[in-house]
């Protein structure tokens, strides 16, 4: 397998490196590396770390920066954004259908079993619908890329994606380091992201609610591993961060106790999982939730954000059926491409997938952050063996996807530049209109050879630059 | 609008922030005491962990009142709730918590002060190196104090952070006069013996007023002096007059802003007029630990009086 890299293309920096590349060339090696260590400090003082679950030794951790930035040509990224605005369309049209008339189930496009016995799905739901009609307001993509034109969407996040004030803070540090490299590249600006959120926010406020709604921001608490870009997001945004313990139902609203007593929330953007939100509908000893949301969101006098239940639409078995249900929803064959899956469900995929281990992905239907998933190339005899036996007990519980050659982008390290596979996570907001700011998250795996890039696995992030050409 | 949760963090944060450093200011009293009266160390040490409120505390894990075991105590312990560090990691927790009320200096100077912190008191600290890991200890919370006076907007949430920096400060202030209280009645008072110049000493210094004192009273070590200047005096920024006037001035914004007057409004007020229509010769003669016990207690129901007034939980 060749292996695409995004910088260097026959020994020439390929055309959106250009500039960078003559830029890079001029640099001291060793003032590069100084700057890198500035980069590191700025991180530990502002604060922006992340906790790692279930790992005591280091309850706070940076997720280490990369400074030479993944860039992308204005022309790629109009094609993304056609092929990204598709999806999302289609996703909040799956979500309307799935817990309405279930139109894509009765013309047996997906499976009825695939919904009915899915835990993302939520019967509480059915029959809901939001304000605006939007289901998924805030979409993180995470899009990887095996050569010059092939772009494939691994993974939709369509519940609460984080990464995005890593976005914000990594170009804010790369502006401070390297002032003068803005100058001589133009990229396109993603700092009115928050912004952004907030118009979206607003265009999707409850019909009863009148005048400029109020908007918060609700966080399980400070340990949470995401606490930073909730607080982030908050300040940015010039709204309120909330806890469960601040909010109660009060004359059929939802409201915060402030100082002078409690005050009525319109939008309530919610960092806080489905299962947590409401003690009376969903788990009874969730304390990160309000107890009655649902039944003031039903009467619609609040929206939330994201909708519950959409994790239905970006849960890994719905994902392989992405290019049917693309199709179905808008008429058109998806532009950005799925990556091929196997569902380990069908006997005749079980099979295929059990002789192929090795040079398979195999990863949990309802997994995320990269635990629980076999890198079948990179695994041991023994350790996929053991995976064999977990597969076969329970196949429904996993599907499988060719290992990509996924993309490289140079990082840069104490010997120079080194490639390393990278992805890509642009963030959607979705409301009366759709936007994306131009730029994501790239998550880039530190370690020679690897293809994991979670940050709970030892990833890393670069700044993500759109060229304004 | 400031959420009660808010308005309880920045409080605590503020109280912990004084802590930390009246703390230190602590330990340095206590290691010059050691270091002057060799025989009486570990009488010095106990009455330290009393003005530090933390003596039963101390008690419960050991047994001996030498200097490094009281020292590290105080500073490092994380079974010490009060201790430098454990008051840092709160006021940071409670920053972190609140860090959207906070300018990005105000943050960046807590969680830095942290940093420094934790760097510094990862391990037990040698006896020669103690001034320097306690004048860092000040400079931090100094560099705090400053990033918040420097930057911060004056609303409600600048209002809360001086309630708790303030109820702390009189409360430290309060709980040294009680410990030293004997030292300052009339009938044991030996003008001019050694030992209780170095008394009076320890109890200015413990409040970072010695200075201060020489320039108000010419270097006249009078008790009646040295209760008079932490009780009542107005611009001495350690006394509890000062504190309470602070205090009020900041409750009172917080009327103007909200348009509506509390019980704790009430409470403070009517602490401060105490303060200012006292003369020290009636505090003497009511008694001075009895009056300090009834301000300690006082202060202490003022701070959750404000707590309930204002929604912290």
């Amino acid at each position: 397998m060749t292996t695409f890299d995004e910088m260097r293309l026959g020994g020439q920096a390929r055309p959106p490196y250009e500039a960078y590349q003559s830029w890079f060339d001029r640099q001291d090696p060793k003032r590069l590396n100084q700057k890198s260590g500035d980069a590191e400090r700025v991180f530990r003082r502002t604060g922006i770390t992340f906790a790692v679950y279930g790992d005591t030794e280091a309850a706070e951790r940076l997720i280490p920066f990369d400074i030479v930035p993944r860039i992308i040509s204005g022309k790629e990224w109009r094609r993304l954004v056609q092929g990204i605005e598709q999806r999302v369309q289609a996703l909040n049209a799956f979500l309307d259908d799935i817990y309405h008339r279930q139109e894509i189930l009765r013309a047996g496009r997906i499976p009825k079993e695939i919904i009915a016995n899915n835990a993302a799905f939520l019967p509480e739901m059915i029959g809901v619908r939001p304000p605006g009609g939007v289901y998924t307001h805030i979409i993180g993509v995470d899009i990887v890329r095996t050569g010059e034109d092939e772009f494939f969407v691994l993974e939709d996040n369509a519940r609460t994606p984080s990464g995005v004030s890593y976005m914000l803070e990594n170009r804010e540090t790369m502006m401070q380091l390297f002032p003068e490299l803005f100058q001589q590249v133009k990229v396109l600006p993603v700092e009115n992201y928050p912004q952004l959120l907030r118009e979206s926010l607003t265009a999707v406020r409850p019909p009863n609610c009148d005048g400029a709604p109020t908007i918060a921001v609700l966080t399980p608490g400070s340990f949470n591993s995401a606490y930073f870009e909730h607080a982030f997001l908050a300040d940015q945004m010039g709204v309120e961060l909330v806890e469960g313990t601040d909010l109660r139902v009060v004359d059929g609203h939802v409201a915060m106790r402030t100082t002078q007593g409690y005050k009525k929330i319109d939008v309530l953007y919610r960092r806080v999982d489905d299962d947590y939100l409401d003690p009376l509908t969903f788990r009874p000893d969730s304390v990160l939730g309000v107890p009655g949301i649902m039944d003031v969101y039903r009467a619609g006098n609040i929206a939330i954000a994201n909708a519950p239940g959409t994790g239905i639409a970006d849960d890994k078995a719905i994902y392989s059926y992405m290019p049917e249900i693309v199709e179905f929803y808008t008429g058109r064959k998806a532009i950005l491409q799925n990556v091929p899956t196997w569902r380990c469900s069908e006997p005749d995929s079980l099979a295929y997938v059990m002789e192929h281990l090795h040079e398979l992905v195999v990863k949990e239907v309802h997994g995320s952050g990269g635990y629980g998933m076999l890198v079948g190339p990179a695994a041991s005899k023994k350790e996929r063996a053991a995976f064999a036996r977990k597969l076969a007990a329970k196949p429904s519980n996993y599907i499988a996807q060719p290992t990509l050659s996924l993309s490289t982008c140079p990082i840069l390290t104490s010997k120079g530049l080194a490639p390393r596979h990278v992805d890509l996570r642009p963030f959607v907001l979705v409301s009366d209109r759709i936007r994306i700011v131009p730029g994501g998250l790239t998550r880039v795996a530190l370690k020679k050879g690897s293809l994991v890039v979670n940050s709970s696995q030892g990833g890393g992030t670069k700044d993500t630059w759109v060229l304004d050409d | 609008m400031l959420l009660g949760r808010s308005a309880n963090g920045l409080y605590w944060m503020h109280r912990y922030i004084e802590r930390a450093e009246n703390m230190a200011r602590l330990v340095d009293t206590g290691l010059r005491l050691a270091l002057t009266q060799a025989g009486t160390a570990s009488d010095e040490w106990a009455s330290v962990l009393t003005s530090a409120g933390v003596r039963d505390v101390f008690e419960k894990n050991h047994d001996t009142y030498d200097t490094a075991t009281v020292t590290d105590f105080l500073l490092r312990d994380l079974n010490n709730p009060s201790s430098v560090m454990s008051s840092m990691e709160t006021a940071r927790m409670n920053a972190r918590m609140v860090r959207t009320a906070l300018t990005r200096e105000t943050w960046e100077s807590v969680n830095e002060a942290w940093m420094a912190l934790t760097r510094m008191l990862k391990r037990r600290v040698d006896e020669p190196d103690l001034p320097a890991v306690l004048d860092a200890v000040k400079r931090e919370t100094a560099l705090i104090r400053g990033a918040f006076h420097g930057t911060m907007l004056r609303n409600e949430i600048f209002d809360f952070a001086q309630i708790g920096t303030l109820i702390e400060r009189a409360d430290n202030t309060a709980r040294i006069l009680d410990v030293k209280y004997y030292v300052l009645l009339p009938s044991v008072a030996w003008v001019g013996s050694s030992l209780d110049n170095h008394q009076w000493q320890t109890i200015l210094r413990s409040v970072s007023a010695l200075r201060s004192y020489r320039w108000t009273y010419e270097g006249d070590y009078k008790p009646t002096h040295i209760a008079d200047y932490l009780i009542l005096d107005q611009r001495m920024p350690r006394s509890l007059s000062y504190c309470y006037r602070g205090i009020c001035d900041s409750l009172d914004y917080l009327a103007e802003q909200y348009e509506v007057r509390h019980p704790c409004h009430e409470m403070a007020a009517a602490k401060l007029q105490k303060l200012k229509s006292a003369s020290v010769a009636d505090i003497f003669e009511e008694g001075l630990h009895e009056f300090l016990k009834e301000f300690i207690r006082d202060n202490g129901a003022l701070g959750d009086r404000i707590a309930a007034d204002f929604r912290f939980y």
